[in-house]
């Protein structure tokens, strides 16, 4: 493989990783604050489909991301509802989330656009488009550096460089604001911070809300910046790979980057099977290359490699003692 | 303490919920601009309305009740088994190579073959998140979910290539030997010159769904086995201290419930395809999830909710067959129904019970 290559790859591995890390974000501010969430999936479909269709309706991708971010937060509305509120199973609410985005889709894609639960291809100002940075142009003559820049860092969407900034944000948020700290205890220990006379529920409700605007994000991405179109089951399992990597992870921002950074590259050699077939000399089954971040969360989970050991309060409704 | 009476929580409940679901449904049908009540009419036509809709509300039904039934299997020890899906495709595997690599003589032997086959490899696609439940604590959700997954890829790479009919291009193994096929209803209810449920696909594995469900009520509530189950469920220290091992427990729970899960597959791989192909359970595990909820996971409950749900399925193929509203639409009303049956169960019963409360202390 050579290195021009090798660059096409990683770039690809970027892309393909930014859906999943927003993704796994989302999930890390939830299950941080005790309320798992395995409707990240139905949340970024839900997303998709709204963003790619209020930006083909008025042209404008950031209303679209708007619209989209807003069907993300309804979903988490329900979400927070059924879970914090009324106290149900988290588990099935989140089951019923991601039936009820990839039904609601394809039923209101199909009455409003009548393209067979697509919507219309976006271009222009309807979609995301790839950003130079300063200097990409002039620096690409640089040997091994200048590609480096111009292929790699620069020349995608600004929603990229959104999700990669989210990483230490996160991380800032979680670990030096008070918020932060609340939150974590909130998901290891609701009593305390109830004892504490900080309101579970309203932490709960903001960690859950936070989960939605970045499955928003995630979503819209989809649509509008990797796609330029929203189509049927388009989330393609990808929530499931960001709770997937959030394990893999264990629950920690930084290696939530590095987790979503692998599963991404998996993603991208999938696409490309006569490069592996180059590289190590047979072919591989694009499949197993689809199924490995589960086999290798499922290893982690086996205990093999360290211990994944989830917030203590996870999935569990928090009751005030009376 | 007893707020509500018994009949309240079997029944009043769950219709509540139903009747939620079903309103939010005719509201998403009406906002795509098309007449709800016209809708439903046409789906109980569809559905029941002839022998060949009956065929096919019950040869749904019949999927429904195998997963239903392994979901509220799992309910019973508190465990989640998501995973119904994966061990539905595994059952098909194991459906498979028994149909094609063993001379059965006689239908009711390769009945009985495959079964066996089809909840061992049921059976076995759940003992690895089962024992990862019981022995790392890793959560069977996020397990059985990843194990989906993983079937699907697994079957996908068999179908395209070692179980492939050589020289085909269809991702689907060869059709089974005629010796292994199941009467289905067409064949059984065939008096003289008449002919029930002509061309429709329910067949006998519906009678082996009826009698799952009476082999799993009596081991829930009439077994030691059963009640171990039970108690685990209700009080994880309560059953240790009682001297029920968890592991036992959790493996065997979720052994039994994939080995149901894989079961579907006689009905729609044996009974109906008669060959293996891609994507024949085609969510039927999911639709598991919301069966066991409806059915308050007991059998019998199961049964009638594999019935209302083997009707919606029916008639919404038949809803997109002659309207423009899209087979997805039964997507919605499952969702909804796993949301208020499930998630949403306290939103119905806490002003129920605040009502009945009432009701009682007016009394005194």
């Amino acid at each position: 493989m050579d290195f021009a290559t090798l660059l096409q790859m990683l770039d690809a591995t970027l892309r393909l990783a930014t859906p999943l890390l927003l993704a796994c974000l989302a999930g890390l501010f939830s299950e941080r604050a005790g309320i798992f969430d395995i409707g990240l999936e139905g949340k970024m479909l839900a997303a998709a489909f709204m963003s790619a269709a209020i930006a083909a309706v008025t042209g404008d991708v950031w209303l679209g991301l708007l619209a989209g971010i807003g069907a993300s937060l309804v979903l988490s509305a329900v979400h927070g509802l059924a879970s914090i509120t009324f106290r149900g199973n988290q588990l099935i609410s989140g089951v019923a989330i991601n039936f009820l985005a990839a039904g609601l889709t394809v039923v209101v894609a199909q009455s409003w656009f009548r393209q067979g639960g697509r919507t219309p291809q976006l271009s222009g100002d309807a979609r995301f488009n790839p950003i130079t940075l300063p200097f990409a142009e002039t620096l690409r003559e640089v040997p091994v550096l200048g590609p480096i820049y111009y292929e790699l860092i620069s020349g995608h969407t600004i929603l990229v460089y959104v999700a990669l900034a989210m990483v230490p944000l996160t991380w800032w948020v979680l670990y030096r604001t008070r918020f932060g700290l609340r939150l974590r205890a909130v998901g290891e220990n609701p009593a305390a911070v109830d004892t504490a006379g900080v309101s579970v529920v309203a932490l709960r409700f903001a960690a859950v809300g936070i989960c939605g605007v970045l499955c928003g994000i995630a979503g819209a991405y989809l649509a509008t910046a990797l796609q330029a179109s929203f189509v049927k089951d388009m989330s393609a399992g990808r929530g499931y790979i960001a709770l997937a990597a959030l394990i893999f992870a264990k629950w920690r921002p930084w290696y939530a980057l590095y987790a979503c950074l692998l599963f991404g590259f998996l993603q991208a050699l999938s696409l490309r099977p006569d490069i592996i077939t180059n590289v190590i000399g047979f072919r591989v089954n694009g499949q197993l290359l689809d199924v490995l971040p589960f086999i290798l969360t499922v290893i982690i989970l086996a205990g093999f490699v360290g211990k994944a050991i989830p917030p203590r309060a996870g999935g569990q409704p928090y009751v005030k003692e009376r | 303490m007893e707020t509500m009476p018994k009949w309240a929580d079997v029944i009043l409940i769950p219709l509540i919920s139903v009747i939620l679901a079903a309103v939010l449904s005719a509201l998403v049908i009406l906002a795509i601009g098309e007449n709800p009540w016209s809708a439903l009419k046409l789906m109980v036509e569809g559905a029941l309305g002839s022998t060949y809709g009956w065929g096919y509300t019950l040869y749904y039904a019949t999927n429904f009740i195998f997963t239903g039934l392994a979901v509220s299997m799992a309910f019973q020890a508190r465990l989640f088994n998501i995973g119904g899906e994966g061990q539905a495709v595994l059952g098909g595997l194991g459906v498979a190579l028994a149909c094609l690599y063993i001379p059965w003589p006689h239908w009711t032997l390769a009945l009985l073959g495959a079964s066996l086959m089809a909840a061992a490899f049921g059976a076995a696609w759940a003992a690895i998140p089962a024992y990862l439940q019981a022995k790392r604590g890793s959560h069977i959700v996020i397990t059985t979910i990843m194990f989906n997954f993983i079937a699907a890829a697994l079957l996908n790479y068999l179908l395209i290539g070692p179980l492939k009919v050589p020289g085909s291009m269809e991702p689907a193994t060869a059709t089974f030997p005629a010796a292994t096929h199941l009467p289905s209803f067409q064949d059984m209810f065939n008096f003289g010159g008449t002919t029930f449920f002509r061309g429709a696909p329910a067949n006998i594995t519906f009678f082996v769904g009826v009698a799952a469900c009476i082999a799993i009520w009596a081991l829930i509530w009439r077994t030691r086995l059963g009640y171990e189950m039970r108690s685990y469920g209700q009080s994880e220290a309560a059953a240790k201290y009682a001297g029920i091992s968890p592991t036992k427990i959790i493996m065997i729970t979720m052994l039994i419930s994939g080995g149901l899960a894989g079961m579907m597959a006689i009905n729609n791989v044996q009974g109906e395809a008669e060959r293996l192909v891609l994507n024949a359970v085609e969510g039927a595990g999911f639709i598991g999830i919301a069966v066991a909820l409806m059915g308050r996971s007991h059998p019998f409950g199961v049964l009638l909710a594999a019935l209302l749900f083997g009707f919606l399925y029916q008639g919404g193929a038949e809803l997109a067959l002659w309207t423009s509203i899209p087979r997805e639409l039964i997507i919605v009303i499952q969702a909804l129904v796993i949301l208020f049956t499930g998630a949403l169960d306290n939103m119905v019963r806490m002003p129920l019970e605040r009502l009945f409360l009432t009701i009682k202390r007016a009394k005194q």
